[in-house]
């Protein structure tokens, strides 16, 4: 690196190389510029970073507890090791506990993760899976919580971080939290516009088109059209007290 | 749908308030319906700008808010740990019993709801309950039975607690609270005021060495530095009264012994760090304690102690008092500021830390109840004076919870320097029985063998042997004590009060208890799960509550690994 970065970067060591990056660069930013994968479930670079799947923690030098790297930023002069023992079991209980609870079948990303640490999908025998009714209450999307992990982006980006609806929120508390509109009214009967970005920002089979599901299904294309049309008014009049 | 126009009346006094009145809004409605209907919710949304789908998500995340309807009476009998020993499970049992529902349910006229409690801090009446009944205040229930639950209720308790020696107590209190005629006219407030300049008192307490007395144990008057030094024009204190550690209830004897120490606490510190307003933040749990700070507040600023033009000088301070709706987590300090913003009380990511961004983003000194009872005795006699109690690390009188097999049960003030041998035999009224375990610092505290029990009470001491003094909690089990069931009871309150943010808290404590749950049969590799999953909690979850909620089974298969094992003792 040039010296005339000085100023306004710092150095550290990530996986024993010296490296320079921008001051107020995250542990996250400083790996990708330095070609180390850090898996990240939570973490989308279009929503407010939370810190909450902790599956991109890191050691920093050596310390009581391991730093998120997605939100955690450089430190000058310290020690950052992104995969060692105390990180790979971390990782690897964490996507344990998460395969006991959820459904991640139609999850790659996270498949990916399972297999790269070795993870023992049959952890945690007799586990409480997390069981919900998949919701079919719209033409657009169908919500399947069984394979949501919780990683709050599309309460996120229904709320501040883009359309600013609120419609959905988070319900009850720790393992038994879910996503929820008010009252678990229907989408329809909740302030969604159907905007459609909560369904493109989730990371597994949680939030899908209804096309997408429908060809699943086997739909024809009489069905689908049917299906994925419901509630439309065309004609407001005529669909009066339906 | 028409709404019973009660509702209007209620809410009216809210009128151009915003989300952070959210929590008393609910409390108020709550309180006079028994539960919050989508209706209310409709109105709610409507008076403070708030999106209904966050006000469910709210009522949700808090255990004593309902949206579903509730009997005109609630009770909650408390399960915990030292409850479960005086007998809590058969008085539940019997009470569900009697009214012919399970535990949860509602009466078929509407009468009952009956539910279990994470501790309700009621340690020394134990067993314990909440109750609630429409429109009136809640109660704090010592020593339940199937009668007295059935009963007209009754919540009255009081215990005496400390010695000619104490602090922090007066044992000469015959009834409690310690009204302003007996406490004084907050004699180290006015010396503050007329003769120490707020950097002052910032340099005492920090020269007496007070570090924080709800678990973490930060330097006191540093954490009021960094907050007075913070560049902004708004700031605030934060009394944390969420005591909520099972075992622990000592800030509750404080509050509602001695509630002119703790606002004279608050006041001192308001003036240090320079600020004119204050929030005590009180856990749901305490009802009694609530109603005392609330008159003792109204008494204090009626006397010109509190409000405006303290002492007719031209410091202010308006203490305002908020209650929690029953959330363990909101014990940790940044998820304390966000059920005062009227959010679900998630932790925050630290940094940035509460002295340069805490409640409402501004520099906020959030101090525990005991930590800031300290300080009217360190202006008032100073520095030196507070130094010279205890050890060069745990400066200072501290109290410690003892509850479970002693003889006398109860709040003590100690010096630290003592050993935990001393304090059982000779403080405390002795072991009953024969001792078993203590599990020191609460829930998230470890559990010492009779071996281990002449280490000396101070945060140094304990932490060399890997204990902690946690929250001050002293958790006594003798030789009857199913151990397991112990654990499996620490288990589900932490099953119970995570938050569900962080992943590994969220899935480990869900893990951790379904675990704990068939210890009398456990699988091969049970140990094993248990230790990757508390220290994945440890190293990886957000806040101090997942970094603490495997300590005590982690240290538990330290120390009893028998009971890990398929063919360990059975008890009892």
């Amino acid at each position: 690196m040039v010296s005339n970065m000085a100023e306004d970067s710092i150095k550290l060591s990530l996986d024993g190389e010296d490296i320079e990056v921008a001051r107020g660069a995250t542990l996250l930013d400083a790996a990708e510029q330095a070609g180390i994968d850090i898996p990240v479930i939570c973490y989308h670079e279009a929503t407010s970073p939370n810190g909450l799947c902790r599956i991109c923690v890191v050691d920093v030098d050596g310390g009581r507890v391991l730093q998120p790297a997605c939100v955690a930023e450089c430190q000058a002069d310290s020690k950052v090791e992104t995969r060692n023992e105390r990180v790979e079991r971390s990782r690897r209980t964490i996507l344990e506990m998460l395969n006991a609870s959820v459904n991640l079948a139609e999850a790659p990303e996270i498949q990916e993760m399972i297999a790269d640490y070795a993870a023992d999908e049959a952890r945690f025998p007799d586990a409480n899976l997390r069981e919900h009714t998949l919701i079919d209450d719209n033409p657009f999307y169908i919500r399947d919580y069984e394979q949501c992990v919780l990683c709050w982006r599309c309460v996120q980006v229904c709320a501040e971080d883009a359309q600013f609806t609120f419609a959905l929120t988070l319900k009850n508390r720790g393992h038994d939290t879910s996503v929820a509109t008010a009252f678990d009214i229907s989408m329809t009967e909740s302030p969604c516009v159907f905007c459609g970005q909560c369904v493109g920002v989730c990371p597994t089979g949680a939030l899908k088109p209804k096309v997408q599901w429908g060809l699943e299904q086997g739909w024809g294309a009489d069905e689908m059209r049917q299906k994925t049309r419901r509630g439309r008014k065309r004609n407001p009049e005529k669909t009066d007290g339906e | 749908m028409t709404i019973d126009s009660g509702v209007d009346t209620l809410l009216a006094k809210y009128q151009g308030r915003g989300r952070e009145a959210l929590l008393p809004v609910l409390w108020d409605v709550q309180g006079a319906f028994g539960s919050i209907s989508p209706e209310h919710v409709h109105r709610i949304s409507h008076l403070l700008r708030v999106p209904e789908a966050d006000i469910f998500g709210v009522i949700g995340f808090y255990s004593l808010f309902h949206d579903e309807p509730t009997g005109r009476r609630i009770v909650r009998v408390c399960t915990d740990p030292t409850c479960a020993l005086a007998g809590a499970d058969e008085v539940l049992h019997e009470l569900c019993e009697r009214l012919d529902i399970r535990e949860g349910q509602m009466t078929l006229d509407g009468e009952y709801t009956v539910e279990h409690s994470p501790c309700l801090g009621l340690c020394d009446f134990a067993p314990a309950a909440l109750a609630s009944a429409r429109g009136e205040a809640d109660v704090a229930l010592p020593n339940v039975s199937l009668n007295r639950l059935l009963d007209e209720w009754n919540g009255d308790y009081f215990q005496p607690a400390g010695d000619r020696s104490s602090v922090l107590l007066k044992p000469t209190l015959k009834d409690a609270p310690e009204m302003l005629v007996e406490y004084g006219d907050y004699q180290s407030l006015r010396r503050a005021i007329q003769d120490v300049r707020p950097e002052t008192v910032i340099a005492e307490v920090e020269a007496s060495g007070l570090i924080g007395r709800g678990g973490a144990a930060f330097p006191t008057g540093l954490k009021w530095k960094f907050t007075r030094g913070a560049p902004s024009d708004i700031k605030y204190v934060v009394c944390n009264a969420d005591e909520s550690e099972p075992g622990t209830f000592k800030d509750r004897v404080l509050m509602e012994h001695r509630p002119h120490l703790l606002l004279e606490g608050i006041a001192l510190a308001a003036y240090a760090v320079g600020t004119d307003k204050a929030i005590v933040f009180i856990r749901g749990e305490y009802p009694k304690a609530t109603a005392i700070l609330a008159a003792a507040i109204q008494e204090a600023e009626a006397a010109g102690l509190l409000g405006d033009a303290i002492m007719g000088s031209d410091f202010a301070l308006d203490i305002e008092l908020r209650r929690g709706a029953g959330a363990y987590i909101c014990g940790e300090e940044t998820a304390l500021f966000e059920a005062v913003e009227g959010k679900r009380g998630f932790p925050r990511m630290k940094p940035p830390y509460p002295t340069t961004f805490g409640l409402f983003g501004q520099p906020t000194a959030v101090n525990n109840v005991e930590t800031l009872c300290a300080v009217p005795s360190i202006i008032d006699r100073g520095p030196d004076w507070f130094k010279g109690i205890g050890t060069d690390g745990s400066a200072g009188p501290k109290l410690v919870s003892v509850s479970g097999h002693v003889g006398q049960p109860g709040v003590y003030e100690i010096e630290p320097g003592i050993t935990l041998r001393h304090f059982l035999d000779q403080v405390c009224g002795g072991v009953i029985g024969e001792l078993q375990a203590v599990l020191m610092g609460g829930a998230a505290g470890t559990f010492l063998k009779p071996e281990d029990i002449d280490v000396r009470l101070t945060f140094e001491d304990l932490r060399a042997v890997g204990s902690t003094f946690g929250s001050g909690a002293i958790m006594v089990f003798n030789q009857t004590t199913d151990l397991r069931d112990v654990l499996k009871r620490l288990g589900r309150f932490f099953q119970h009060e995570s938050c569900g943010k962080c992943f590994p808290c969220q899935l480990g404590t869900q893990r951790q208890v379904e675990i704990l749950e068939r210890l009398d049969a456990p699988n091969a590799g049970d140990a094993e799960r248990l230790m990757d999953i508390g220290l994945t909690m440890t190293e990886a979850s957000i806040c101090g509550l997942g970094h603490t909620a495997g300590i005590a089974v982690m240290s538990a298969i330290e120390k009893f690994p028998e009971l890990f094992q398929a063919n360990g003792i059975q008890h009892g």
